[in-house]
């Protein structure tokens, strides 16, 4: 069976439908948008069954001529890392639709354009995890962008005209860059042989050190204001205040790894000699980043903004295990995405319902809700303390070993990247504070707890956080052979314990 | 006859179709002066097909022509729209198009 | 009954309490503490089950592991979520489940009026749980988990009534310093596994024999780091005044008899780099003594009887964090002070909490006195504590604080002499403001005001400290009988032959140390026995009693050096991120934006002018072609 096709038309599809129905049924587009994402979402989990883990080649290939001419190819496959990503993100689609459960009324456009714009976007974000052609990604990469902009501009709030332009305009910067750089592989690869866009080939072609590193530099810029990486994050915040919570989850949780993802599947294979060049700065870019989105988060007033920035500190974790070239720092930057897709959209989720009852996202107007949401204020403390990765939640596991495995190797910024676990008790702890305890402050008296579609989409957020901190195994048997198979092939091997020099 | 002839009386009706845009400002004088400057080109066309012994300036001609014809068919009505709603065909008053 | 797996049910039992009531919400109001408190005892039976079997076992078979499943494992980093249950450890699951369950018991009776019972009681069994977690781990990382669960445990429970601000910075304040010492715990535990590669605490202890020195004295600070932030030890140590904003069991409990001894089980379990690793040895005495002191400073002027309390167990743990530091000769008395310790101080925790709850929840010691008389089992029960944190004879503390001057003396040269001082003057310290805390509280006339009714709590809180109280009398005889737990605990460690530096005869030391008490009670006694006791602190002391009510300044300090420089990095920040680099960003939108309102002008609308410019433009371009053909 031709999984990932299935996979991408199946939303496509979806959104035929509802496009075909009358404006006047919202609900019914509602219903047709979540089954439709459960149905990808099963189709993924089937797909994972059948997934060969200790193989580190793409599986599930599929390859057919596009563009003849130029040798585009409509080529996708998957290891494990992009196995991993494309659960996350089928998992948290539909959970998004139903904890927005009304975030698309009241929009510039009409509920069901916004459940058409959703489903377009998870068609892409498969996509474009699962290209192995370069130029089909970079569709993907770009195209992704479009439903995004539609959903921050025309349903958000607040400023959300100029954040999804900005958003936009900086993203398509970024991809320009990537785009010049695509092509400048399309011309090394015609002059070594036949003119491709596939990555495996590409992969294989002998660059001179100046081009790759101007190659590189393109592709890492692009992702680097995907992921993002200090100091090209400004449009995050901007973004994810303005969207609504579901985009945002989406945003932060699901798009921004395109980033990192792009990072390994792409800066590291076709460029190993630029990346051995570019790693010290990315390390230092990925401490500024880690320390810096922490002390930014416990500046911020407003909880979207707050969470944003928690997550700049925390894509510096993950540029940062994939940067350390240990095992332990590969696996763990993948399993950081993973974990902090689940722990940044609980957060979001939450914060969007205390929004929406509220009516107000600046931290200071809330206050004593752990006394009359208690339900609400414990899905966000949980949430909460994922985020700062206690010990026995998921986080907790992807954090240590991204920190271990750069220790191995770069002590010093392991250090210094430590001090950013005492950061996020403080980013964290400060709102929970402000929002949760204390007395009730006035205008909260009336807030309404979770009713039980809202506590029905948590709920797994949840489970997941918890399960996976106590037992990573599902997830770690994947990511492992592919993260040590991507260190072996840029010619690096794991540190030996040097007992201290002795 | 020397055909060089038939060019310089294209350049002469191409010249006056262009004084003519640039200098009238009822739109349908203007229209009319781009039909000239476009027929003063076909003229050229031919000349030159004529000049050169093959066909291939004709066949241009007749794109041209076609061209023209559709042209005139968008032109006008886009005139006469603006004519409607504005009640003057001055080409001066229909500036929006720089806001 | 159980079999020898049955490791996981000590923590199971709890944690299943602890999110059942979480989950089942009000539902289970009526009979969630029961169930909490039935689990609880369970774990204690469990932990005496096993360890009878423990003790019926040869003394090189103590120790059993049990390994539930294989947590992390990537490349060379493999760490089994694993239990490991040996002599250390027994000792504090029946610490743990012991004391535990009994301030279960109490706080069914004290927490009654409470409307958020249950909760309080799943917050409990979630400490349990986690600290159960934490001796029981058989490697740093299992610890870690079990670590952190704790430090969260406290944070709820201390901001359990955190509807008021005050306690909810208060649960805030912990959670962060202890955050701090984890940090120093994550450290160690890379440093461990950068130069030993593992993190279990047997293959540890096999590597460092191979290990640098200075490997292993990086890990020994680490270690110590992380024991400062949990066992509120200088320089971390100013979370735990604060934490007396929690319901006073969860100061018995947490605050006193367990969790902040969490530092010293992580240092005795290190106990293999430690004796590697004389700097950082000596490091964990230097900061024990310091402690010490400091704690029994505070102590001495503190009128809030919690306050006053959790200063001694400031000042205890530095005996502790001391006699660890003295290596293998000190590890067994710094568990035994540990276990005595846990007894009387959680004893006299629940006594302060009983006479709260007489007082209407009045602490001050100055608005308490001649309280005996309405009060006589807590009297009783509080006072045998007191005997025994004063350490006379034969009362639990003189067996092992004692031991712990004793053996500090001994340590050998000058800093054996030094430490030894330190310790014996901590001892007439505690004496003083124990006494002063006993006599402000129990004796004297009554200085309260005339609406409060002091009556004797009920039997489900006087059962507790009875039993508390027993312990605080007997526990360092049998402890130390027939060096007990010495024997126990020594498989443990790697003895060394002791050169005998016996300055002075144990006797002498016993002697001076009764004198320093002795001294310490008959000052309280005068101060605040014979002369009248104003209900209200006086204003006019010395710039000493000032400096330690003020807590010696540790909040103006962190205040003035970490706080206020990390507020103002925090709006710098702020402000750079607004101005500088997003003002980069949009400066070049805005650039674009003007740039092409530049060009825009040449847009003027009239159809003419861009005929004319266009036939310009046509005209030019034909006139460069014909002059660079020419």
């Amino acid at each position: 069976m031709n999984y990932l096709t299935t996979l991408m038309l199946l939303p496509i599809l979806g959104a035929v439908l509802i496009a075909l129905l009358p404006k006047s049924q919202g609900l019914f587009a509602k219903y047709a948008a979540l089954v439709t994402t459960i149905l990808v979402a099963v189709l993924t989990v089937v797909m994972a069954r059948e997934f060969i883990r200790d193989s580190t080649d793409l599986q599930f290939v599929e390859s057919y001529d596009w563009i003849k001419s130029f040798g585009i190819k409509f080529a996708v496959g998957i290891d494990g890392i992009a196995l991993v990503l494309i659960l996350m993100s089928v998992i948290l689609t539909p959970i998004v639709i139903l904890a927005g459960w009304n975030e698309s009324e009241g929009g510039r456009w009409s509920v069901k354009t916004f459940y058409i714009l959703i489903l377009i976007l998870e068609a892409m974000v498969i996509g474009v995890f699962a290209a192995s052609d370069v130029f089909l990604f970079y569709v993907f990469f770009e195209a992704m962008l479009i439903p995004v902009y539609f959903l921050i501009g025309g349903y958000g709030s607040g400023a959300r005209t100029a954040a999804a332009v900005k958003f936009l305009i900086y993203s398509l910067f970024g991809g320009l860059l990537m785009l010049a750089s695509i092509i400048g592989l399309y011309v090394i690869s015609g002059q070594q042989g036949d003119h491709t866009f596939d990555l495996q080939t590409l992969s294989t072609l002998q660059i001179s050190s100046t081009t790759q590193n101007l190659l590189f530099l393109g592709f890492f810029i692009a992702f680097a204001i995907k992921a993002p990486l200090f100091p090209f994050h400004t449009w995050l915040p901007d973004a994810a205040a303005a969207g609504t919570p579901g985009t945002s989850v989406l945003l932060l949780g699901i798009l921004d790894k395109v980033g990192t993802f792009g990072m390994i599947r792409y800066c590291l294979t076709l460029f190993p000699d630029a990346t051995k060049t570019f790693t010290p700065v990315i390390i230092v870019f990925s401490v500024i980043s880690i320390l810096y989105g922490a002390f930014l988060a416990i500046g911020a007033r407003d909880i979207k903004r707050l969470i944003a920035y928690t997550s700049i500190s925390h894509f510096g974790f993950i540029t940062l295990g994939i940067f350390a070239m240990t095992t332990q720092g590969h696996s763990g930057a993948t399993l950081y995405m993973f974990n902090h897709g689940f722990s940044t959209a609980a957060l979001f989720l939450v914060a969007g319902w205390m929004i929406s009852r509220r009516g107000s996202s600046t931290i200071s107007d809330f206050g004593g809700l752990q006394r009359i949401t208690p339900v609400m204020a414990w899905s966000f403390f949980l949430a909460g303390m994922s985020s700062l990765a206690l010990p026995g939640l998921s986080s907790f596991v992807s954090e240590f070993l991204v920190l271990v495995g750069t220790y191995t190797r770069y002590p010093a910024a392991a250090i210094i990247a430590t001090f950013g676990i005492v950061l996020a008790a403080l980013y964290i702890l400060i709102p929970v504070q402000k929002a949760l305890h204390g007395p009730t402050s006035p205008g909260n008296e009336n807030l309404s707890d979770l009713n039980l579609r809202e506590k029905i989409a948590i709920a797994p957020v949840m489970a997941a956080i918890v399960f996976l901190g106590f037992y990573p195994a599902p997830l770690l048997n994947v990511i492992n052979p592919i993260a040590q198979h991507t260190i072996a092939q840029l010619g690096f091997t794991d540190p030996v314990p040097t007992n201290g020099g002795k | 006859m020397n055909s060089a002839n038939y060019l310089y009386l294209s350049a002469l009706l191409f010249t006056l179709g262009a004084v003519g845009v640039v200098v009238r400002r009822n739109a349908i004088v203007v229209f009319m002066c781009i039909e000239l400057m476009l027929n003063a080109a076909n003229l050229s066309f031919v000349t030159f097909s004529r000049i050169n012994g093959n066909l291939d300036g004709q066949v241009v001609a007749f794109f041209t022509m076609v061209v023209a014809a559709c042209e005139v068919v968008i032109g006008l009505a886009i005139i006469v729209t603006i004519y409607r709603s504005r009640r003057s065909a001055s080409v001066d008053d229909a500036s929006l198009l720089k806001r | 009954m159980f079999n020898t797996n049955s490791l996981v049910y000590l923590i199971g039992l709890p944690l299943f309490g602890a999110t059942f009531l979480l989950l089942a919400g009000r539902k289970v109001d009526k009979w969630g503490h029961i169930l909490a408190t039935v689990l609880s005892g369970s774990a204690f039976i469990v932990g005496v089950d096993q360890f009878f079997q423990m003790a019926n076992r040869a003394p090189e078979d103590r120790a059993i592991t049990q390994v539930l499943f294989s947590w992390i494992n990537v490349g060379t980093f493999n760490v089994d979520a694993a239990l490991l249950l040996d002599q250390l450890s027994i000792c504090f699951v029946l610490l743990i489940t012991g004391v535990g369950t009994l301030i279960h018991i109490y706080s069914i009776a004290y927490m009654s009026h409470d409307e958020n019972r249950r909760r309080f009681f799943a917050y409990l069994n979630l400490f349990i749980a986690a600290m159960l977690l934490l001796v029981l781990g058989n490697s740093y990382l299992n610890l870690y988990v079990g670590w952190e669960g704790v430090g969260l445990a406290s944070y709820l429970l201390i901001g359990f009534w955190n509807q008021k601000p005050a306690y909810a910075t208060a649960s805030k304040k912990a959670f962060i310093a202890n955050r701090v010492g984890d940090m120093g715990l994550s450290l160690a535990i890379m440093i461990a596994f950068a130069t030993l590669g593992t993190v279990s605490f047997a293959g540890v202890a096999e590597k460092s024999h191979t290990a640098s020195q200075g490997a292993l004295t990086a890990i020994g600070i680490m270690l110590l780091v992380a024991a400062t932030g949990k066992s509120a030890q200088f320089p971390l140590q100013a979370w735990l005044g604060d934490a007396m904003a929690g319901p006073t069991p969860v100061s018995a409990l947490i605050h006193a008899a367990t969790m902040v001894t969490a530092g010293v089980y992580l240092i005795v379990r290190s106990n293999f780099i430690f004796d590697a690793a004389p700097t950082a040895q000596l490091l964990v005495v230097i900061i024990g003594a310091i402690t010490l002191m400091f704690g029994a400073i505070i102590g001495t002027a503190k009128d809030d009887i919690k306050k006053a309390l959790a200063a001694s167990t400031m000042s205890q743990i530095g005996y502790m964090v001391l006699a660890s530091g003295l290596g293998p000769v000190g590890y067994a008395f710094a568990i035994m002070h540990l276990l005595t310790h846990g007894f009387f101080k959680a004893g006299m925790f629940l006594g302060a909490g009983s006479v709260m709850h007489g007082m209407d929840d009045e602490v001050n010691m100055r608005k308490f006195g001649g309280i005996r008389l309405f009060m006589p089992i807590t009297f009783v029960t509080f006072g045998l504590g007191y005997l025994a944190i004063l350490g006379v004879p034969p009362f639990a503390g003189f067996y092992s604080k004692d031991k712990i001057i004793e053996t500090a003396f001994y340590s050998g040269g000058i800093k054996g002499i030094l430490i030894g001082s330190v310790a014996l003057l901590g001892a007439g310290i505690t004496a003083f403001y124990m006494s002063r805390l006993m006599i402000l509280t129990f004796m004297g006339t009554p200085r309260y005001t005339e609406d409060k009714n002091p009556h004797e709590s009920s039997f489900l809180i006087l059962l507790p400290m009875a039993i508390l109280a027993i312990g605080s009398v007997a526990s360092g005889f049998l402890l130390s009988h027939g060096n007990a737990l010495v024997n126990w605990l020594s498989p443990l460690f790697e003895m060394t032959e002791e050169t005998e530096n016996e300055i002075m005869p144990p006797i002498v030391i016993s002697s001076l140390a009764l004198v320093f008490v002795a001294a310490g009670f008959a000052l309280a006694w005068k101060m605040y026995a014979r002369s009248a006791v104003s209900n209200t602190a006086p204003t006019d002391v010395s710039i000493f009693t000032k400096a330690a009510r003020r807590d010696l300044f540790q909040d103006d300090f962190n205040e003035a050096v970490f706080m206020r420089p990390g507020q103002l990095l925090t709006k710098t920040l702020v402000s750079t991120d607004e101005l500088l680099v997003d003002g980069t960003v949009r400066g070049i939108g805005k650039a674009a934006i003007g740039s092409g309102n530049l060009l825009r002008t040449t847009q003027t609308g009239f159809v003419r002018s861009y005929a004319a410019l266009i036939l310009i433009g046509a005209i030019s371009l034909i006139a460069a072609i014909w002059v660079v053909t020419q």
